[in-house]
């Protein structure tokens, strides 16, 4: 029972992730007085992708072919241990969160060689910055993770949001560190704005989209939901985490649907945030993009130590 | 008894390999011989024509080279078996062997410990028997001669398992100096380039003074108790002060031969120089026999650990770590990349190791036990990547004539089952999920999160900062590997040697890597299986096991206690492997669809893509050259030829890129003009003159008749 609910609650993700971003380019429009597209838009993307039959670069071989699959399935299987409506599924139990990084990175490796495969210089280009990103924040939304693990003693998201439950609202300087640290990291890693504009196939300045550029069809289809499933990874990890009122602890029909309806309701918050700051802010020049992962990490780590100094038992 | 005679065995068989490869050009004496001595043709028909056969002279340089790889790979077989007995049965073998002075008889002791690094020996030495007789086969026989190869190798390997066979101080540092001369040959085996001679002079001069800092260490502990034996070592008490000399000493001495920065700077030069098999064995497994020492030494000899040396440990790991794969990045040569690779490898288990020591000290021996059992296990990881990868680069070189990195490009399509397993390779040492690299790591990170239980502030505060850049070891690690594979195997090839280049005829030289990688993804997905013989390990010589040992079983992962932390490797595999099946099979059933349809890349509407245009090393590394700036020494330069009318049209340009790392400007540059100014002083009082010769020994004479009387 407990399992059909965990694969129930991971085909949900996987299903609400393209509202999501209909959602948030909804806002976006909104805010920017454009015309919004319909809220199941991205879905209509997707389908009319999967029915295309894809184009492939000449010279591209296997890992550029299977790479999408790959991308998409540690992605999924991310989203299945993150609690999105209710704690203490067993998925929860299979992966930690220092091994959801790592499925982070396992997409990330195969994203990046991908786009080495075909040997046009926009690949290369968008592998080497999407590389170069991550791998400073890696260490950023680590040191914020860890603040939070520290505090709940356990790396099992779960446990740790069960944790913070228990402890009620209280107000920990180092969860608002973590929280603003996660945030920026949550912006880098998804590559939103100021970071990187998903909207444009500007060629200087794109990375994520440079990596991405020959893929058509039922690949581009994947690495598109893949994305969105990230982003809403990201927006569900803070979510749960920092604010996990309203998650069901318990599996009857009644606590599960108030915990998807607290989660939609965080999340449509979430967007509306990140609409605001997309439409306010402009993409930063790619060296300074250092400055801001710098100031996330820098965050975490104050953090950790005002977890240390100020909240520790002893 | 059963597993000492295992161990023996392995150690005779690695010499009788060396000894066996000495008969390389002995064909014609063996040829005689036999038609002297073997007179019983009339009975046995048979086994004269098998001789005949055996001895003629165009088969016989192939058949020996494969005899004497596979007394070699025997022995591997054969340290294999010796140290998961050992572990299995959990108890001391001691033993005395007759050898050597008269009143100083070698101790041998075979414990859980040494029985764990024979396991890693074991399986480096067979994956290179078996690639070994075809990677050997490329080189003249002339100019390169097996038997000097064959020999020093067999001596070298048994050298290893000697150190880790030794109970004496006397008898380890024999067996040491074996270890590191006959390397020392091997590395410089391709002796007609200066610069290989020039990289085992620094091997050589770097090797002995780290064995002259272990002596002193061992030095140190036996001026306090009555004997060289580790027994009498185990039992004396130091005190603090002298036990923080002794670890000085044996960290500077342990951490040279393992490639602690800075005094790394053998590493990415004797590894280049040597063949790629022996680079295999030196830094899969060589630097584990320096870090064996230093556990033996530490955590064995040392009695009570100081968490200040921890400190040490872990600072010294965390820099080597962070510095080792920046290095790495930057180096165009694939193995000078790997040595550097090495390094930062070494830098995380210096990095577990000190917080194991650091909870030890403490109090928290169920802890120490966690870290302990990272740190060897990811030894035993890099062991097992590091030689697949450094094979994967001996197939390259031969296949493309090259090492450099930016020449290559397009592998995939030339070298598929080559390119197959550097991949599993390169995902391991990136430390993804699924694979072993990644376990370790996750183990080394909850011991990290441990930190909790420590009083110190400092401690408390420090230790998760090393995390953190443990994180960033690892994903820099990713983005080092992504650049490696993308550049040598994918996108279109960048000279003519790569277009044509083709995968190995010999398909024997794959079967190495092939079990190495075999390996990497067994004990990535099942991993419990080692960390059980582990366990068993810690708990011989920390006297603890993990805390939650009831838990490993084989589909769980949890080290710490069920409701903390859990990670299951195969649910994992079963997950990945439905969610890609599925999306596999939903997109592609529609039967018009199916196929792709193939068409040139997007070349923004001008035509003409080249593999010049792709993104090469430096290019993609350029990012982090620009963020981590001063960490290397950068000499970047552009030059433009000008032509035409005053000069103003650009003929061509000159990218020229050269990245060194500090140490040798700061550290030993100094050094070696020390060294020469002292010399030039002493020299001065050789005049070559005989009268001043006659008067130094006049003097000399006189001052010792003052002395007598």
């Amino acid at each position: 029972m407990t399992w059909l609910l965990a694969i129930f609650q991971t085909l949900l993700f996987v299903a609400l992730a393209p509202l999501l971003a209909g959602w948030l380019k909804w806002c976006k429009c909104h805010l920017q007085n454009r015309q919004a597209p319909s809220l199941l838009q991205p879905y209509r993307d997707l389908l009319k992708l999967t029915r295309k039959q894809p184009v492939v670069a000449e010279h591209a071989s296997w890992i550029f072919t299977r790479a999408p699959y790959i991308i998409f399935s540690a992605i999924v299987l991310a989203a299945s241990i993150v609690p999105l409506i209710a704690v203490d599924l067993p998925t929860a139990a299979i992966a930690d969160v220092i091994v959801l990084v790592g499925f982070f990175a396992f997409a990330r490796f195969f994203l990046a060689l991908a786009g080495l495969d075909i040997g046009t210089a926009f690949g290369g280009m968008g592998s080497s910055r999407e590389m170069t990103i991550s791998s400073i924040a890696e260490p950023a939304m680590l040191m914020a993770i860890f603040t939070l693990t520290m505090t709940a003693s356990t790396t099992n998201l779960s446990f740790a949001i069960i944790h913070v439950l228990n402890e009620g609202l209280v107000l920990r300087p180092s969860f608002v560190f973590a929280l603003f640290a996660l945030m920026l990291v949550a912006i880098a890693e998804t590559g939103r704005i100021p970071v990187d504009n998903p909207d444009t196939h500007l060629e200087l300045t794109m990375i994520h989209e440079a990596m991405i550029l020959e893929y058509s069809g039922r690949h581009l289809a994947l690495i598109e939901w893949a994305s969105q499933v990230k982003l809403m990874l990201y927006g569900v990890l803070i979510a749960n985490i920092f604010f996990p009122w309203g998650i069901a602890q318990s599996f009857s029909v009644q606590a599960l649907a108030h915990g998807l309806l607290a989660i939609i309701g965080k999340l449509a918050v979430l967007a509306i945030l990140l609409s605001i700051s997309e439409t306010l802010l402009a993409k930063m020049r790619l060296f300074r993009v250092q400055e801001y992962l710098s100031f996330a990490y820098l965050l975490g780590l104050l953090g950790m130590l005002s977890h240390i100094i100020l909240e520790a038992s002893r | 008894m059963m597993t000492m005679i295992l161990a023996y065995n392995a150690v005779l068989l690695s010499f009788a390999s060396g000894l066996l490869a000495l008969m390389s050009n002995q064909c014609a004496m063996l040829l005689t011989l036999s038609q002297r001595f073997l007179t019983v043709d009339a009975h046995f028909p048979r086994c004269r024509k098998l001789l005949d056969r055996i001895l003629e002279e165009s088969r016989y340089a192939s058949l020996h080279r494969q005899a004497v790889f596979v007394l070699l790979g025997l022995s591997g077989v054969f340290a294999v078996l010796a140290g998961l007995s050992v572990m299995m049965g959990q108890d001391n073998l001691t033993d005395q062997i007759g050898l050597g002075l008269p009143w100083l008889p070698w101790h041998v002791r075979f414990d859980g410990l040494s029985g764990f690094f024979f396991l890693i020996i074991g399986i480096g030495v067979i994956a290179v028997s078996l690639y070994g007789p075809a990677y050997v086969a490329f080189y003249q026989e002339s100019q390169h001669p097996f038997a000097v190869l064959g020999l020093f190798t067999g001596l070298f390997v048994g050298g290893m398992y000697l150190v880790l066979l030794a109970d004496d101080a006397f008898f380890f540092m024999i067996a040491w100096e074996l270890m590191s001369v006959a390397s020392y040959f091997l590395v410089a085996f391709q002796h007609e380039h200066s610069a290989n001679r020039r990289a085992a002079f620094i091997y050589l001069v770097m090797a002995q003074v780290g064995a002259l800092a272990i002596i002193l260490s061992f030095g140190v502990l036996a001026s306090f108790s009555d004997g060289l034996t580790f027994d009498a070592l185990r039992q004396t008490t130091v005190s603090t002060t002298w036990a923080s000399i002794a670890f000085v000493l044996a960290l500077f001495g342990f951490g040279m031969k393992a490639g602690i920065v800075p005094v790394h700077v053998w590493l990415p030069e004797a590894h280049p120089a040597a063949p790629s098999h022996i680079s295999a064995l030196m830094s899969g497994v060589m630097l584990k026999v320096a870090v064996y020492g230093l556990i033996r030494f530490c955590f064995d000899l040392l009695g009570e650990l100081q968490w200040q040396w921890g400190v040490v440990l872990l600072v010294l790991g965390t820099v080597s770590a962070v510095g080792g794969i920046l290095y790495a990045m930057m180096q165009p040569n694939l193995k000078r990349l790997l040595a550097y690779s090495s390094i930062e490898n070494i830098g995380i288990i210096f990095m577990v190791l000190g917080l194991a020591m650091i909870f030890m000290a403490n109090g928290h021996p169920q802890l120490a036990a966690l870290g302990f059992l990272a740190a060897l296990f990811h030894a035993f990881n890099h062991s097992l990547f590091k030689n697949l990868l450094f094979l994967g680069a001996g197939i390259l070189q031969h296949q493309t004539h090259d090492l450099n990195i930016d020449t290559m490009g397009g592998l995939i399509q030339r070298m598929p089952q080559t390119s197959f397993l550097f991949l599993v390779g390169c995902m391991s040492i990136s430390s993804l999920p699924l694979f072993n690299g990644f376990v370790s790591e996750w183990l080394a990170f909850q011991t990290a999160l441990q930190v909790d239980v420590l009083d110190n502030g400092v401690l408390r505060s420090l230790i998760p900062v090393s995390a953190a850049a443990l994180a960033l070891t690892a994903a820099l690690a990713a983005a080092c590997f992504v650049k490696v594979f993308g550049m040598i195997f994918l996108g279109l090839p960048r000279s003519r040697n790569s277009e044509k280049a083709q995968e190995v005829k010999d398909k024997s030289m794959l079967y190495g890597p092939a079990l190495l990688a075999g390996l990497c993804f067994f004990f990535g997905i099942f991993p419990n299986i080692i960390i059980n013989l582990l366990n068993g390990v810690a708990k011989q010589l920390l006297g603890q096991s993990l805390p939650n040992d009831a838990a490993l079983s084989w589909l769980w992962l949890a080290p710490v206690s069920a409701n903390k932390v859990s990670y299951s490797p195969p649910m994992v595999l079963v997950g990945v492997l439905i969610a890609g099946g599925i999306s596999f099979w939903y997109l592609r059933r529609n039967l018009e669809t199916k196929t792709m349809r193939r068409a040139s890349a997007w070349d923004c509407g001008f035509g003409g893509l080249t593999p010049r245009m792709q993104y090469s090393c430096s290019a993609f590394t350029m990012p982090f050259r620009r963020i981590f700036a001063r960490v290397w020494l950068i000499d970047e330069c552009i030059d433009k030829e000008m032509q035409g009318a005053m000069d103003m049209d650009v003929k061509a340009v000159h990218y020229h890129l050269q990245v060194q790392d500090h140490s040798w400007p700061r550290l030993y540059q100094p050094i070696t003009h020390g060294v020469n100014q002292l010399a030039k002083r002493v020299g001065r009082i050789q005049t070559g003159n005989i009268r001043v010769y006659l008067g130094y020994s006049f003097v000399t004479l006189i001052l010792m008749l003052w002395v007598i009387s």
